[in-house]
C-alpha cells in the first residue's frame, strides 16, 4: 500500500514547488518545533489516562505536515481553519496551549483562545464545514482589495491574505468540502486546501474512503493546482506550503495540496485501532517517523547534534510541564459564561432565563 | 416629514436592500441568480447594476456553499446578505446554519459574531413545485443562537429586513411568497416599534395570533366575524426568535381566549409553543384552551391540495368557535 501511496505521490503533482533553502537557524527551530508537538502530542494523551482531560485527538506522525504548513503562513496576514486534531499547527502558530488544550478538557467547544487575535479560527467537529469558511474569508481578502506591501521583505507578501483549510481524507467525503473547492475556483479565492491524507477517518482507511485515487486527482477537475507531497518531509511540506502560499497570494486563485502522512495511533482516546489494523500494519505502513527522520536529516548536515538534541528535548519537557500545569489550573468555566455568548445582542428573552438560572441555582 | 409611497411587499425588500448596501460598504449580497437576473423574484433586482457586481453576486448552485461562505466573509469583516432561492432549498444547508452560523459567536466566546441576514421566500400560496413551498419556521426558531423573523406587509417587509440588515447576529428572514405582490402603503421615514409583536387589529373577544402570510388571512376573517359581531383582535408576532410572549400575553389577558394560526405542520409547531406560553402567562383567565389552526403532519402537499392544507378562512372561524363556545366540565 505504502507503494501504491508513493506512486500517486510521484505522479500527480501539477504546481512547482521551487526548491528552497532554509537558514540553519530555520532548521533548528523547525526540529525544535516538531519535538515540542511529539511532546504535546503524547503528553495529551497520558493526561487523558490520568483524567486531567476526558478526551484527545492525537496526531501522532501528523507532527511534519502541520508544523511545515503552518511555519510557511504569515502570521499577519493569514488565517488558519483547523479541524480538531491540529495542535501542531497551533503550536506552530503561536496559539496558547493552555487555552488550546481546554477544549480537550471541556472548558469551552471552540477553546479558551481569542480565534481573531490569534488568526486560528475555533477547533471545529463538523471537519468539512469549516472549509468554507477559509473560502469566504479568503474571498473577502479579494474584495478589500490588494494589500499595501513593503517591497523590501525577503519573502514578497502577496497581493492578499492567504487562507488556509485544514481537513483530512474524511472530510474529503463531505459536500462541502467538494462545495468549497468549486467557489474556491470559481471566485479565485486566495485559499490553500492542506488535506492531511492520514490513511484513516476513524476505522476506514483512505482506499475505502477516497474515490479517483486521492484527494489532490478531485481537486485537479475543479481547474485548481495541486500538490502531493510527502507529509513526512517538515522540509518538503515547507516548500509545497510555501509555493502554495505565494500562488494563492498572487491572486492565481486556490492551491490543494494532499500531504501523505499517517496516523500512527488512534483517532482518539476513546478509539481502539487493534479492531481494525494490525501493528504489522501500521509499521509497514506508517513510514519512517517524521521527527526520527529529521533529527537524523539535520545531524547528517551538521546542523544539529547530540546536545542540540538533548536540548530539544528538554525543552519539549520543559514547556510539556508548564502547559500540564495550566490544565489543571483551569478551573471550571462559570455558568453565566453560558448565556454571555449565545448572541452579540442577547435577546431579552435569553437573558430571563439566565436570571432564573441564577436565581436556582444560587438558591442551593 | 413622512414619506408614504404605496408599493409591493417585492419593491419594499428591494428597497431595503438597496438602502443597506448605501448605508454599509460591508452589506454584501450573494446567492443563486441574484446578479443580472435579479433573483427569481426580483427582489434584488438592479441592485448588482447599481452596486457591482463585487457587492452584488451570483454563485454557484450550492445552498451550503453559499451559506458556508458567508461565515467566512462576516469573519472577514463583511455582512452578508445570502438568499436561498427558495425555503425548501435551506435543507441543504441546514449544516451551516445550525452547526456553523447559530454557533459561532458562542464557540468564539464573542469574537466571531454572525451578522448574516439569510433571505428565504418563504410559506405556500404559489403552487409552486415541491420543495418550493416549506413552512420550517419552527426548526429554525429551535436553534440557538439564531434569530427568526417574518414580515406580513410591505411596511414591515421594508423596515424589518432594513433592521436585520444592520444587526450583529444571524438573522434568518422569512419572505411570505405569497405577499410579494400585495401593494400597501409604506412609510420609510417612520419605521415604528420593530421590536416584537405588533396588534395589527384590535379586537375584545377573541385573539387569533399569526405571522407571515397569515396574518393577511387573519385579517380578512376579522372582516368576516366583525359581521356577525365578533371583534377579533389580530397579533402579528412578527419574531419567531425571540418571541414578544408579553404582547401576546396582553392581548390574550384582555380577550381571554386564543387561536394560533400557521401553515406548518402540527406537531412541534410553533403554535405549540405560544399556546403554551399564554397557559403560563393568562391560565386564571382563559376561558377556554388555546386553540390551533395549523397545517398537517404532511409534507407541504403539491398545489391542487395546496387549499386543502393551508388554514383558510372557514377553518380558522371553526376555531374560533371553538373557543367561543367552549364549556368548562359541570358549568
Amino acid at each position: 500500500m505504502t507503494q501504491a501511496r508513493n506512486e500517486r505521490l510521484s505522479t500527480a503533482s501539477t504546481l512547482e514547488v521551487p526548491a528552497l533553502a532554509l537558514s540553519s537557524e530555520q532548521q533548528r527551530e523547525l526540529y525544535q518545533l516538531l519535538e515540542t508537538v511529539r511532546h504535546l502530542d503524547l503528553s495529551a494523551i497520558a493526561w487523558q489516562r490520568q483524567g486531567i482531560i476526558p478526551g484527545y485527538a492525537p496526531e501522532r506522525g501528523q507532527e511534519a505536515a502541520q508544523v511545515g504548513s503552518a511555519y510557511a503562513m504569515n502570521r499577519e496576514l493569514d488565517f488558519i481553519f483547523p479541524t480538531y486534531r491540529e495542535l501542531g499547527v497551533a503550536r506552530a502558530w503561536g496559539v496558547d496551549m493552555v487555552a488550546y488544550m481546554s477544549t480537550h478538557k471541556a472548558s469551552w467547544h471552540g477553546g479558551l483562545y481569542d480565534p481573531v487575535a490569534s488568526r486560528f479560527a475555533p477547533i471545529q467537529a463538523v471537519v468539512g464545514g469549516s472549509v468554507l469558511h477559509a473560502v469566504g474569508w479568503a474571498h473577502g481578502q479579494t474584495l478589500n482589495g490588494p494589500l499595501n506591501t513593503s517591497t523590501d521583505e525577503p519573502q514578497p507578501s502577496g497581493k492578499y491574505g492567504v487562507a488556509i483549510s485544514y481537513f483530512g481524507d474524511g472530510a474529503s467525503s463531505q459536500g462541502d468540502v467538494h462545495e468549497a473547492m468549486n467557489f474556491a475556483s470559481v471566485f479565485k479565492a486566495p485559499v490553500i486546501f492542506f488535506v492531511q491524507n492520514n490513511g484513516w477517518a476513524i476505522s476506514v482507511p483512505t482506499d475505502r474512503q477516497v474515490a479517483g485515487g486521492s484527494v489532490a486527482a478531485r481537486a485537479a477537475g475543479y481547474g485548481m493546482p495541486t500538490i502531493q507531497v510527502d507529509g513526512n518531509d517538515i522540509e518538503a511540506v515547507y516548500a509545497a506550503t510555501s509555493a502554495a502560499r505565494t500562488h494563492a497570494a498572487s491572486g492565481q486563485g486556490p492551491v490543494l495540496i494532499e500531504a501523505m502522512t499517517y496516523r500512527r495511533g488512534p483517532h482518539s482516546t476513546s478509539d481502539d485501532p487493534g479492531r481494525y489494523r494490525s501493528l504489522d500494519e501500521e509499521r509497514s505502513e506508517a513510514g519512517q517517523d517524521p521527527v526520527d527522520r529529521y533529527a537524523e536529516k539535520l545531524q547528517a548536515a551538521g546542523v544539529v547534534d547530540q546536545t542540540f538534541l538533548a536540548n530539544a528535548l528538554s525543552n519539549a519537557q520543559d514547556e510539556e510541564e508548564q502547559v500540564r500545569a495550566g490544565v489543571i489550573a483551569l478551573g471550571s468555566r462559570p455558568g453565566q459564561e453560558m448565556f454571555d455568548f449565545v448572541y452579540a445582542e442577547p435577546t431579552a428573552e435569553l437573558k430571563a432565563q439566565a436570571a432564573s438560572w441564577r436565581e436556582e441555582s444560587e438558591h442551593v | 416629514m413622512s414619506e408614504i409611497t404605496t408599493i409591493s411587499m417585492q419593491k419594499a425588500l428591494n428597497l431595503a436592500l438597496a438602502d443597506s448596501l448605501r448605508a454599509d460598504p460591508k452589506v454584501l449580497i450573494l446567492g443563486e441568480d441574484v446578479g443580472t437576473l435579479g433573483g427569481v423574484f426580483r427582489i434584488t433586482d438592479g441592485l448588482q447594476a447599481e452596486f457591482g457586481s463585487q457587492r452584488v453576486f451570483d454563485t454557484p448552485l450550492a445552498e451550503s456553499g453559499i451559506l458556508g461562505m458567508s461565515v467566512g466573509l462576516a469573519l472577514a469583516g463583511y455582512h452578508p446578505i445570502p438568499e436561498v432561492q427558495f425555503d425548501g432549498f435551506a435543507y441543504p444547508a441546514v449544516n451551516q446554519i445550525i452547526s456553523q452560523i447559530g454557533r459561532m459567536n458562542y464557540r468564539s466566546r464573542g469574537t466571531m459574531p454572525m451578522p448574516i441576514t439569510l433571505r428565504m421566500p418563504s410559506f405556500g400560496g404559489l403552487r409552486a413545485p415541491e420543495m418550493h413551498t416549506e413552512s420550517l419556521e419552527a426548526m429554525l426558531a429551535h436553534v440557538p443562537g439564531l434569530k427568526v423573523v417574518s414580515p406580513a406587509d410591505p411596511q414591515q417587509a421594508y423596515h424589518l429586513l432594513k433592521l436585520a440588515a444592520s444587526m450583529p447576529d444571524p438573522v434568518m428572514f422569512l419572505e411570505p411568497k405569497p405577499r410579494y405582490w400585495q401593494k400597501a402603503e409604506v412609510d420609510v421615514t417612520n419605521p415604528g416599534n420593530l421590536q416584537g409583536a405588533r396588534i395589527a387589529r384590535e379586537g375584545k373577544h377573541v385573539s387569533l395570533i399569526a405571522y407571515g402570510a397569515m396574518v393577511a388571512r387573519c385579517l380578512q376573517v376579522a372582516e368576516l366575524a366583525a359581521e356577525d359581531g365578533i371583534e377579533v383582535e389580530v397579533v402579528d408576532l412578527r419574531w419567531l426568535k425571540p418571541i414578544d410572549t408579553a404582547t401576546v400575553a396582553a392581548s390574550v389577558a384582555k380577550t381571554r381566549r386564543a387561536v394560533v394560526v400557521h401553515e406548518a405542520p402540527l406537531t412541534a409547531g410553533l403554535g405549540g409553543e405560544i399556546a403554551s406560553r399564554i397557559t403560563e402567562a393568562c391560565f386564571d383567565t382563559l376561558k377556554a384552551p388555546v386553540e390551533r389552526v395549523t397545517g398537517f403532519d404532511v409534507p407541504y402537499p403539491s398545489g391542487d391540495l395546496e387549499d386543502e392544507y393551508v388554514p383558510n378562512v372557514d377553518r380558522i372561524l371553526f376555531g374560533i368557535q371553538r373557543v367561543l363556545t367552549y364549556k368548562r366540565l359541570g358549568a
